[in-house]
């Protein structure tokens, strides 16, 4: 049995120790906006934050986690209000929007750390998510609003 | 072209004065209402209901019915767009519902570019005959004369008398009137549209995706619900000797090893077959499938091997089974030429690679079959999955999720087939989910193709003669697997080359078939526009002209072209020539707006090369010039993108704008990495490791600019993909020097 701190609450788990924190997420807890690409850590659509960090779940196995506070998309914000969600709503960012919750997470750690990016910040960071739908130009642009609305509610 | 009709007129005989309060909601709301617990929720107001697309509900909501599929080129969107704009519905009250596979709303196939080129018309006259029906209740509410009232913001006013009332209000009475006749339905001018061709909605789903809550086909739970995972034929139509699950089963979480039927010609979209590992969740099942073991029964396809597929492609070219367009004489031009071109292409096996791999949530139950699925064609996903479960057509329900991407795949209901076997036979609801792997190995595949092209020059240096020799497997092939020979692919970007020449001749040699080939994104259009764009700017250079002048002068005087006065069975995308040109002109825009956005040369003062590409395909036009950089040590970096797009009448630019910046994206990863590969009938691509996609820092700033067109509407998913590959080769060659005339570049160590 495994006790999993996810957005903020506990949650009992009793699966095999090997089980990526994906799966458990998806299947288990029906935590479905954490999303599945690979299963190899190579496209970041499964990306979670495990204490803030940004963190590919589908190579992540339970056992490993202790305490840590994961968040997934769905403990971002309360109100879907997190500035990248405004920022990616505001700019229409998504096409098919599968990739998006993983890039969302991403973006959020990044700025998290770097409260103003620059491209080439950005680009490092964002790299291990891929967008099939070429949604790139419009990432970038919504992370970088995403910088001035978190500055603009940092001033207010 | 459908036409309207009251499906479902109810009468209604309450009285009105219905409260309707409440009137606001959020258009958020709807990527919930995809499952079944939903639907059971939804209360059950009064409706008028004046065709498929539309009904009115007594609480003031307006639900638009979406029949297309969407994948991320925001047709959820744009279809309310257009008919809320007709109906003169308030934005705010406008509810998208999903539509089932029903063939009462016409094609439902999500594919070919043509959801707004084929239902422009009839939404809008949807949207226009409930206004007009909504117009007659109001006049016959207040005694007035229904030329007198008018809809206008979710209301019919009636000007004289100051009065107004909400279209709630009005179900009871609408749904009493006769559905206008065709003639009698008067669209809105064009210039009163307060939606179509404007970017003033947010997108429809935006807040579900902002905030995790939309729901994909492999998001779909249902209660009891088994997960599946299955271990095809890695070759395709191999039959499973035997297996061995005696480990797969002691795995916790797996509940049970079943085979399932092996796939017989022609394979079409029924399942591929193999062993299914029935689980408790996604993981046991994967666990469960790598415990497994199997002895297949290899079938012929083992001897496909993609170099010297590649060798037999090249020869195939040089004994043409088929001519496909014959103007003029080819052959005696080339002869009397006085100098010739010749350059061959070779475009890779692709593979689709949406970010959602295929899945599907099946229950059978009680005589039906419910089904929902991330599916670009839930009426072929319905007779697929009635044929597989033997069920009449009526009796299967197809649900239709998002798509995590499409791109063709999507559009082949297979694994849609596999969930329904697989429950009818568990008797439980189940899900199938693909992984990776199984998406990158078990595909519908983008045909590899070669290319042979030859131009004869006169002494002035004008092209006199063009030949164009193809050989690739073609998609018919999984339909029938005796064909060897393409057919309707010639018509996507090669018959239809537009250059003004005497004499033409396109051919196509014999391929066999060794994987299921399916359509992708602008299917043959990649190649053979690759082979085409290409080879034109190898004759700018051959005459040492501008590349931008020299297309000038191919494509001629402003004119309509029609192949098939040449000896051609063009198929125009479906539409007809006279409604839809293959337009020179409109070629030409394209191209002069393009090289006017990148100041288009081919060298810049400080040695980056410019490549340009001007290509129809779907009936829409687009541009490309592609800006690269080198270094020293000779690698090239590609630094811009311009695209110029003359998609005819649009109704949403900014998502029109969002497809071109993913075309190009596309574009670049196919003419980057994309390479699928066969060793012994096997695909030797696994993951995003083996088959690469551009990442965000590999994609260069694109921009955009749509040309602004009263022509009908053309296509726009796809148009874009085709002129990246050779824009970016003709960069390269006037950076560099170099013509890179085989995909992708990464073999070629310069990126």
């Amino acid at each position: 049995m495994f006790t999993l701190n996810i957005n903020g609450k506990p949650n009992n788990v009793d699966e095999e120790g090997d089980m990526p924190l994906l799966w458990v997420l998806r299947d288990i807890l029906k935590y479905t906006g954490t999303k599945y690409g690979c299963g190899k850590g190579l496209c970041g659509a499964c990306t979670v934050h495990i204490d803030g960090l940004a963190t590919r779940s589908c190579v992540l196995p339970i056992s490993v986690l202790g305490q840590n506070k994961i968040t997934t998309i769905e403990g971002l914000s309360d109100e879907g209000d997190h500035p990248v969600q405004q920022a990616w709503k505001s700019l229409n960012v998504p096409q098919c929007g599968y990739c998006q919750p993983g890039q969302m997470m991403s973006a959020a750690a990044l700025l998290a750390e770097n409260a103003s990016p620059n491209d080439e910040q950005i680009e490092q960071a964002m790299s291990g998510n891929i967008c099939r739908c070429g949604t790139y130009p419009r990432i970038k642009q919504a992370i970088h609003l995403a910088t001035e609305l978190s500055s603009e509610i940092k001033g207010s | 072209m459908q036409t309207i009709n009251n499906v479902s007129r109810r009468k209604f005989l309450k009285a009105l004065g219905i409260s309707s309060s409440a009137l606001v909601l959020s258009v958020n709301l709807p990527g919930l209402s995809l499952l079944p617990k939903v639907f059971a929720a939804e209360e059950n107001p009064e409706k008028f209901i004046p065709n498929v697309y539309v009904e009115v509900n007594s609480n003031n909501i307006v639900s638009i019915i979406v029949h297309r599929s969407e994948m991320g080129q925001g047709i959820r969107t744009s279809i309310p767009m257009i008919v809320a704009d007709e109906l003169e519905a308030d934005w705010q009250q406008i509810k998208v519902v999903q539509g089932l596979g029903d063939k009462k709303y016409g094609s439902q196939n999500t594919d070919g570019s043509r959801s707004i080129r084929n239902f422009y018309k009839p939404l809008r006259e949807a949207g226009a005959s409930a206004r007009i029906m909504l117009e007659q209740a109001a006049a016959q509410l207040w005694k007035v004369p229904v030329g007198e009232c008018k809809a206008i913001d979710g209301k019919i006013i009636h000007q004289k008398s100051q009065k107004s009332v909400g279209f709630g209000e009005l179900v009871a009475i609408a749904s009493t009137l006769p559905v206008p006749e065709p003639k009698d339905i008067v669209l809105k001018n064009k210039a009163d549209f307060k939606f179509i061709g404007k970017s003033n909605v947010k997108l429809v789903d935006g807040q579900d995706i902002a905030t995790g809550k939309a729901i994909y086909g492999f998001d779909v739970e249902l209660e009891n619900m088994v997960y599946v995972v299955i271990a095809r034929p890695p070759v395709l139509a191999s039959k499973v000797k035997s297996f061995d699950d005696s480990q797969a089963i002691k795995i916790k979480g797996v509940i049970k090893v079943i085979q399932l039927e092996d796939i017989k010609d022609p394979v079409g979209f029924k399942p591929l077959g193999g062993i299914a590992v029935i689980a408790t969740n996604t993981w046991a099942a994967i666990k469960g499938r790598e415990a497994l073991k199997i002895e297949w029964d290899v079938s012929h396809h083992s001897s496909y091997n993609s170099s010297e597929y590649k060798a037999m492609l090249k020869e195939s070219c040089d004994s043409p089974k088929k001519i496909l367009r014959d103007k003029g004489d080819t052959t005696a031009a080339l002869a009397n030429a006085s100098s010739i071109l010749k350059a061959e292409y070779y475009v890779p096996e692709l593979v689709h690679a949406p970010m959602e791999p295929p899945a599907a949530t099946a229950h059978y139950h009680d005589g039906i079959l419910e089904a929902w699925a991330c599916t670009q064609t839930p009426q072929s996903a319905q007779g697929t999955v009635a044929k597989a479960v033997g069920l009449a057509p009526e009796k299967v329900f197809i649900n239709v999720t998002l798509l995590g991407g499409g791109f063709g795949r999507k559009s082949k209901p297979d694994f849609v087939a596999e969930a329904a076997i697989i429950s009818k036979q568990l008797a439980l609801p189940v899900k199938v989910l693909w992984t990776r792997e199984d998406e990158i190995q078990n595909g519908y595949y983008h045909a590899v193709s070669y290319h042979k092209l030859e131009a004869g020059f006169d002494q002035n240096s004008q092209v006199t003669s063009w030949l164009h020799k193809t050989a690739l497997p073609p998609i018919g092939s999984t339909f029938n697997a005796k064909a060897k020979v393409i057919n309707f692919e010639g018509s996507l970007g090669m018959i239809d080359m537009p250059y003004d020449i005497a004499n033409i001749k396109c051919t196509a040699g014999k391929a066999d078939a060794h994987t299921r080939i399916g359509w992708m994104r602008s299917v043959t259009n990649i190649n053979q526009a690759f082979a085409v764009c290409s080879f034109a700017d190898e004759i700018a250079h051959a005459r040492k002209e501008n590349p931008k002048q020299s297309l000038l002068t191919l494509l001629g005087s402003d004119r309509h072209i029609n192949v098939n006065k040449e000896k051609a069975k063009y198929g125009n995308y479906g539409e007809k020539l006279k409604e839809y040109p293959i337009d020179t002109a409109r070629l030409k825009q394209a191209l002069n707006k393009v090289a006017d956005m990148a100041e288009f040369t081919p060298v810049k003062e400080n040695g980056n090369g410019m490549g340009i590409a001007v290509h129809r395909s779907f009936t829409s036009y687009v541009g490309c010039v592609v800006e690269v950089s080198k270094n020293p040590q000779g690698h090239v970096k590609i630094e811009k993108i311009w695209m110029s797009a003359d998609c005819g009448t649009i109704v949403n630019p900014e998502r029109v704008i969002s497809q071109m910046e993913g075309a190009a994206v596309f574009g670049l990863s196919l003419t980057l990495f994309g390479e699928i590969t066969a060793k012994d009938g096997v695909i030797e691509q696994s993951n995003f490791d083996s088959y690469r996609l551009v990442r965000m820092n590999e994609v260069p700033p694109i921009e955009v600019e749509i040309l602004p067109s009263h022509e009908p509407p053309g296509g726009v998913g796809e148009p874009g993909v085709p002129p990246i590959a050779p824009a970016i080769c003709n960069a390269i060659f006037a950076a560099t020097g170099n013509r890179y005339r085989k995909l992708p570049l990464a073999q070629y160590n310069i990126i």
